[in-house]
């Protein structure tokens, strides 16, 4: 699998997800400055969490109009895989790649701590590892990630199946004390009609080693390569 | 040419900080307030002296960049 991390001014987490793909891939991934439109072809492009623009106007705005993500765009479609985590979602949505917003925490305050997702879809190349209805632990770290649609599109999202991972409490219930945020539908992490861009608020490549107290993040790495082999 | 935009959260769509400013409000002692929606002013100098075109212009960037218009409603005045 060929994979390439776009770095925003203000990314913070993109060596960590590199360091993530690099342990499943066996060969660290291309790291792409947001000024670069001419990147070599990949299979996959992670677009990283962290303050790109440090949040200003509002999350991913600015990011969302880069270079990069103009030809982030562009390959998305025609069917490259595009996989966005807390920032990288903001910015997949404000690129009109996702649908949707991602909102102020209806709680006010960053929050920072271990959620559970209930898996919704077992998906390639994404969740492909992953079984559905599995409960799996993931931090959270945003002020912004309540997950707002309006109601045709909600809709369209659930018929649709495109919701991949839902909060929940460590049974699998979807319930609204598991919902940090106020993600409507409990909403962590959706895809696209086609399947292949995804945005997900929690960061899977923080616990995808085991000295970092967990590995539920891992399997979607695992499940990338496997997938591209 | 200065362009004045006002970019406020569409009706419906929950404001937390609003919430939580009109409770600041009581906590000084200010009765009477019943609500507080919060937005954001943006000034942007044109080089546009017709007046017309930097409305359409305006409008545009308030479309791709100053607004997201998912959640958020703009108003444009121009001045000068």
């Amino acid at each position: 699998m060929k994979a390439a991390v776009i770095v925003f001014p203000g990314s913070n987490c993109d060596r960590d997800v590199k360091v993530a793909l690099a342990q499943s891939m066996g060969t660290p991934p291309l790291m792409v400055w947001h000024r670069e439109s001419d990147f070599p072809s990949v299979d996959l492009i992670v677009v990283p969490g962290g303050f790109s623009y440090g949040d200003y106007l509002r999350a991913g705005a600015m990011a969302a109009n880069s270079p990069a993500m103009a030809e982030t765009s562009r390959r998305a479609d025609r069917g490259v895989a595009v996989l966005g985590i807390c920032n990288g979602f903001q910015i997949l949505a404000e690129a009109g790649l996702l649908p949707g917003v991602l909102m102020r925490n209806a709680g006010l305050t960053f929050i920072c701590r271990d959620v559970h997702l209930r898996v919704e879809r077992s998906l390639a190349p994404f969740t492909g590892r992953y079984r559905q209805g599995q409960v799996i632990r993931i931090p959270i770290a945003h002020a912004d990630g309540n997950y707002f649609t309006d109601e045709d599109t909600l809709k369209r999202l659930e018929d649709g199946g495109q919701v991949v991972f839902r909060y929940s409490d460590t049974e699998g219930n979807v319930t609204g004390p598991a919902n940090p945020n106020g993600s409507l539908d409990n909403i962590a992490a959706i895809v696209n009609e086609a399947g292949n861009v995804l945005g997900m608020m929690p960061h899977p490549e923080r616990l995808a080693d085991p000295l970092l107290s967990g590995t539920d993040g891992r399997a979607m790495f695992e499940g990338l390569v496997e997938a591209f082999g | 040419m200065i362009a004045r935009v006002h970019v406020t959260l569409k009706q419906g769509v929950l404001d937390p900080q609003g919430k939580a400013i009109a409770n600041s409000l009581k906590s000084l002692g200010f009765s009477g307030v019943s609500g507080v929606r919060q937005g954001k002013y943006i000034e942007v100098e044109l080089a546009e002296t017709d007046v017309e075109a930097a409305r359409t212009a305006v409008r545009d960037m308030c479309e791709r960049l100053l607004a997201n218009t998912v959640i958020e409603d703009y108003t444009i005045e121009l001045d000068g």
